[in-house]
């Protein structure tokens, strides 16, 4: 949380979050991430840096990728907010599994979401999953652990269901 | 601090008749956040235009190609008409942040918070764009250098909106090119940017360059010189004296007055020097 | 026929991971809790005269804590004691604490932080480690009579010398430092819950600050992301803030650093300079060495001892040297004070010796594989220490691996270039070792444990300090603790890090958790099993039939070195280490002459790891290090201005993404080390050391210059390209 976002008077917002619709009532430039991570407790999405260039807090909101550490929660009024809690992510986090992509983990959530929302891209623009597609695509996410090979895989993984 | 959510232009204009010179106006975030996340700003008041549909679009005009102020780098990257008549913003769009700060920042964003290592604002300085500006006082327009007077300084009074962005059309046999060097390769802010256009003969040149002086600026000197049939030869000579009068670059964490200078030089000389005619072949 | 080694695991920890279920400091829903802030210097050096408090602040509404609230000694427990936890008069460095403040919520804090005016009164402060006043810590390492070769150098050798500097480096944990603290209960105790790597250091510098038995203090690990070395000692300082000040506040409080925070006061590696000679016969025999090796240690002591200990037991490089003299030393600067990160020293002077040998390489007209291969150190060798290696020594292994793998030995480094254009192609190499455990005696003298208690229903319990901080500790451990049994790894059960509950394994560090707690497990395991006995029953029925009988499930075991292990402390003699780590590196680079910059594509390595006991989680290790060295070779600047950190934000503190990364080739080389379990030995520093060097090697073969310092910024690598272009002008 950080003090000047939550230093206007609380107003009446409605989210719809992982399926449910939600009325809060809060300072409208309250940080979406403080939203979801203390007024939900939906705690999966992590904040790495707070000003947009770790990409830990990625969510989705009407189908595409963004930061919800930059997100003022009346940006996202009446909106559909998908976070890791969310259904959708089965083959994403089976894959990350399987390819040894988590290992301390904070990234993972982000990087999950990430991969969800290219891999819908691939498949909506019909666009061929490849390695350089996903390096592109998984750029904004920073990970300390891995070296991003086991990520960059469990990507191309997820995203080639449904292509032949 | 005084909140207005704008669902439409009016409603903008509206709440920004009020606005001082300490109100911002937020649309997709991703600078104002990282403002406020630094105490860099506390405005009186936010005026909120992160959905005003109005303005978001791209239309082919007789006066050339109309983008939206609220049209996203994403938004750019996808339009066939961008790709065609502003392949230069398309090309500096992917150059900002990574895709999710593409999803989110807008154009108009970029202008107006016009810091002098912007990656879409040289582009439009190239496109020799103009700017739309609206207000309950009525709506005017202005070059694109005009617009941007200094650093992180507009000429957009804060009562004003910025509605949208005009490209000209793109000139017969125009060369164009934009290059950015980053502290690395995505998700990164330029050290020096680049985005040029430039006519047949060297007739129409526009260079702009960020990162290289307080605001984003014209190498008016080596477009003197191209306009005057520069040959390839003369052009290293050429480039070194433009970037010694045009640019202002300083030492900052990202890196060294010197460094620029030199790189700046280094990618006009690449970039132009294939489209330049050698010595005897020029006019 | 084993079921585990070898063979990968899913991980314990995965699936809460993958579904963002995992409890991290920040995740942890302490009701009533208040957030606590830390007030700091804005001077690098001073005195602090008084806190000021501003009066027309309601202090009742908050809670402060100053150097006087310190309940037992205002230090931060470690090597020297020389770190106060909070300023009482003297300050060291930029972001020294000077009070600290909880607030209900983060306005308030904000407020209150804003509302403390410290009055101090600057000093005139030291950046330059070359100008030091003060040396921490010196050692000397010597072989022979390096200094009569110099001397007298012997017909037909050479003498090759370089100085090399590396700067520091941040971890970047993509989870910032945090604990929440507990006020004392009614007995006095003690609990934290946070992110570290080393519940018991924890415990040991809350017990000295609040002045309780070790066993009052409780530490409990959360999930934590990432560490690296840099959650080593500073969450030490954090716990001990967070608990007195749950102690002023009586209720518990969160104190959890921002990011700019974190970036600006947490410890990053040491900077260096490394001066370094050698002598070659002609057919490129090392003859003799010299290295003066200089640390920075920042403004106090806390771990640079042990860094440039194995910082100096590392210049050597992998190589014979029948004369060597090394000598080393940490100084103190008004720096924020410098710590524990991969590698731990070694990093800095393996560039150093690494970067010699090509340059010997180029001046003798040897190929730099040839010089290296000639000089590698072979099993029946010794190391600069009089280490006499025996066991493991995996070093002809991992050359010819990466030969075979990259041709780099046909390769022709160094030749000139046909000009083409500004884009230009290298290859560079690097060979390396690396100590696995603590060096010298200090396994012998922390004698790591670890528990096993049979459960009622038959399953195993691992008690154990070691931390999963991302390596992959879980699985590991259960892996081995399965094998050894010869149970099912669901009849594993791992204790949560709980200082009230498991025994001091030693911190989770140096490569030590696999290869020496580890070893430990394996080895409780195999007595429980005994105990247990064997039958065609499975594990937890033959389980609980030994406790149905009255027997004893629990079992402890600890360290014992290897027989005939032999240290001597004062002279820098002997087994410097248990068993070292093998690895070779080739990078292939792009450099482009016009703007410098760097462009790494691949990077092939080659590492003995003595037995991969979970490739996967052994091979994540070895690609994460090796981007974290690739990343300080060329990208990742930490610089500081007047004391204070230049990077203290991310969009200024670069680190690769997904594009600067590499392709990584990692062939795994196993020589099973025969006092490791199931013949494994510690790598999670090792490929921290080889990266930057085979970097640095390739843009030299790329355009000629010889870069000397890490990073290699496209800022000084353009610097070095337009000297070389004058030169030959000249």
């Amino acid at each position: 949380m950080k003090p000047i976002f939550d230093e206007s008077d609380p107003v009446e917002l409605r989210l719809c979050v992982n399926g449910a619709v939600r009325t809060l009532c809060v300072p409208p430039l309250r940080r979406l991430l403080d939203v979801l991570r203390e007024d939900l407790r939906l705690t999966g999405t992590k904040e790495g840096c707070g000003e947009g260039e770790c990409g830990a807090c990625t969510v989705l909101i009407d189908g595409q990728a963004v930061l919800a550490c930059l997100t003022a929660a009346c940006s996202a009024e009446g909106s559909e907010v998908v976070t890791i809690e969310g259904p959708g992510f089965e083959r994403a986090r089976r894959e990350f599994l399987e390819h040894g992509a988590a290992q301390c983990g904070i990234c993972t959530p982000g990087m999950i979401v990430m991969t969800r929302a290219w891999a819908e891209a691939c498949r909506r623009d019909g666009i061929e999953p490849t390695e350089d597609g996903a390096r592109a695509a998984l750029a904004g996410n920073l990970c300390r652990c891995t070296g991003y090979g086991a990520i960059v895989a469990a990507a191309v993984s997820t995203a080639r269901e449904g292509f032949p | 601090m005084r909140v207005v959510v704008a669902r439409s232009i009016d409603a903008a204009l509206a709440a920004l008749a009020s606005a001082t010179e300490a109100s911002r106006i937020l649309a997709g975030g991703t600078d104002l956040c990282v403002e406020f996340e630094s105490g860099r700003t506390r405005p009186d008041l936010v005026v909120e235009v992160g959905r005003v549909a109005e303005l978001r679009f791209v239309r082919e005009t007789q006066a050339g190609l109309e983008i939206g102020a609220g049209s996203t780098c994403a938004d750019l990257l996808r339009s066939a008409p961008v790709a065609r008549g502003a392949d230069l913003l398309a090309l500096a769009a992917r150059e900002v942040g990574a895709v999710q700060i593409q999803n989110r920042a807008t154009l108009g964003g970029n202008l107006v918070t016009a810091s002098p290592a912007a990656d879409l604002v040289p582009a439009l300085f190239a496109l020799g764009a103009r700017v739309r500006l609206a207000s309950l006082a009525g709506r005017r327009e202005l070059l694109v250098e005009e617009f941007v007077t200094g650093y992180r300084a507009t000429a957009r009074r804060p009562d004003e909106l910025v509605e949208s962005v005009v490209i000209p059309p793109r000139p017969a046999g125009e060369h164009r090119a934009f290059h950015k060097v980053g502290t690395r390769r995505a998700q990164s802010i330029s050290k020096v940017v680049v985005a040029l256009a430039l006519g047949p003969r060297g007739a129409g040149a526009r260079i702009a360059a960020g990162s290289v002086a307080e605001r984003t600026l014209r190498l008016a000197t080596l477009e003197a010189a191209l306009a005057r049939g520069l040959a390839r030869e003369r052009l290293a000579q050429a480039v070194a004296h433009a970037v010694a009068l045009d640019t202002r670059p300083r030492d900052d964490v990202r890196s060294t007055a010197r460094y620029r200078r030199a790189v700046l030089e280094r990618v006009l000389v690449r970039v132009l020097g294939p489209w330049l005619e050698p010595e005897g072949n020029a006019a | 026929m084993e079921r585990y080694i070898g063979r990968d695991l899913a991980r314990p920890d995965g699936p809460a991971k993958v579904e963002g279920r995992a409890v991290y400091v920040a995740d942890l829903d302490v009701p009533g809790a208040w957030v606590g802030g830390v007030v700091r210097s804005t001077v690098a050096r001073g005195l602090l005269l008084g806190l000021d408090f501003d009066p027309g602040f309601d202090w009742r509404t908050v809670a402060v804590a100053t150097a006087a609230d310190v309940p037992g000694e205002n230090v931060v427990a470690l090597i020297a004691d020389d770190q106060p936890l909070l300023v009482a008069r003297e300050i060291e460095h930029w972001g020294e604490p000077l009070a600290l403040v909880a607030a209900p919520d983060e306005l308030q804090l904000a407020r209150a932080l804003a509302a403390v005016r410290p009055r101090i009164e600057a000093r005139a402060a030291c950046f330059d480690l070359e100008r030091s006043p003060r040396v921490f810590k010196s050692i000397r390492v010597a072989q022979g009579d390096a200094g009569a070769v110099f001397r007298d150098v012997p017909p037909g050798a050479r003498v090759v010398e370089g100085t090399y500097r590396t700067d520091s480096q941040e971890q970047l944990y993509v989870e910032t430092q945090g604990f929440v603290a507990f006020p004392p209960a009614s007995d006095g105790s003690v609990t934290v819950r946070g992110s570290l790597q080393c519940p018991h250091y924890v415990q040991k510098a809350l017990a000295r600050a609040l002045g309780i038995a070790p066993e009052e203090a409780r530490v409990v690990q959360l999930a934590t992301g990432g560490g690296f070395g840099g959650k080593e000692d500073y969450p030490s300082v954090l716990a001990c803030h967070a608990a007195l000040l749950a102690r002023v506040a009586r209720r518990p409080v969160r104190l959890i650093l921002g990011r700019h925070e974190d970036l600006a006061v947490t410890p990053k590696r040491h900077p260096a300079r490394v001066r370094v000679r050698a002598a070659f016969a002609a057919d490129g025999t090392g003859l003799a060495l010299e290295a003066d090796v200089l640390f920075d240690g920042g403004a106090y002591t806390t771990l640079s001892p042990v860094v440039l200990s194995r910082g100096v037991l590392h210049a050597s490089g992998p190589y014979r040297w029948p004369a060597a003299e090394i000598r080393g030393s940490v100084v103190a600067t008004n720096h924020v004070p410098y710590g524990a990160f991969r590698g731990f020293g070694a990093p800095q002077t393996c560039l150093a010796i690494e970067r010699l040998m090509d340059r010997a390489a180029r001046e003798l007209g040897i190929h730099p594989f040839e010089l290296r291969l000639r000089n590698a150190l072979r099993p029946g060798d010794t190391t600069v220490t009089g280490q006499r290696l025996e066991h493991s020594v995996g070093s002809l292994e991992v050359l010819e691996a990466i030969a075979r793998r990259t041709g780099f030995d046909r390769h022709a480094w160094g030749a000139p270039h046909a000009e083409s254009g500004p884009r230009r192609r290298g290859l560079g190499f690097s060979f390396f070792f690396h100590g696995a455990g603590f060096t010298g005696s200090g396994e012998e003298l922390l004698r790591g444990r670890v528990s096993l208690a049979l459960l009622p229903d038959g399953r195993v319990e691992v008690l154990a300090g070691s931390t999963e901080i991302g390596q992959g500790t879980q699985a590991l451990f259960t892996a081995i603790a399965a094998e050894a049994l010869g149970a099912d790894a669901a009849d594993v059960v791992l204790a949560t890090p709980d200082t009230a509950r498991v025994p001091d394994s030693g911190p989770t560090v140096a490569s030590r958790t696999c290869m020496v707690v580890g070893g430990v497990l394996a080895a409780a395991a195999a007595e429980l099993r005994q105990r247990v006995g064997d039958g065609a029953a499975s594990w937890r029925e033959r389980a609980r039939a030994f406790l149905a009988g009255g027997g004893d499930g629990a079992v402890t075991r600890a360290y014992a070195p290897p027989p005939g292990a032999r240290w001597d402390e004062h002279s820098y003699r002997g087994d410097a280490y248990p068993v070292y780590g093998w690895a070779a590196d080739v990078a292939e680079v792009f450099v482009d002459e016009d703007t410098g910059e760097v462009d790494v594509a691949r990077l092939w390595t080659a590492v003995d790891v003595g037995r991969a006991l979970q490739p996967r989680l052994v091979t994540g290790q070895i690609e994460g290090g090796a981007l974290q060295a690739v990343g300080w070779a060329h990208r990742e600047v930490v610089s500081a201005r007047d004391g204070r950190c230049e990077q203290d934000r991310l969009a200024t503190c670069i680190v690769p993404t997904t594009l600067d990364a590499p392709r990584f080739d990692v062939t795994l080389v196993e020589v099973p080390y025969p006092g490791g379990p199931f013949g494994a030995k510690g790598v999670g520093e090792l490929p921290m050391d080889g990266g930057a060097p085979a970097v640095l090697s390739a843009i030299e073969d790329a355009t000629g210059i010889h870069p000397a310092q890490v990073p290699a910024t496209p800022e000084r690598i353009l610097d070095l390209l337009v000297a070389r272009a004058e030169e030959a002008h000249a």
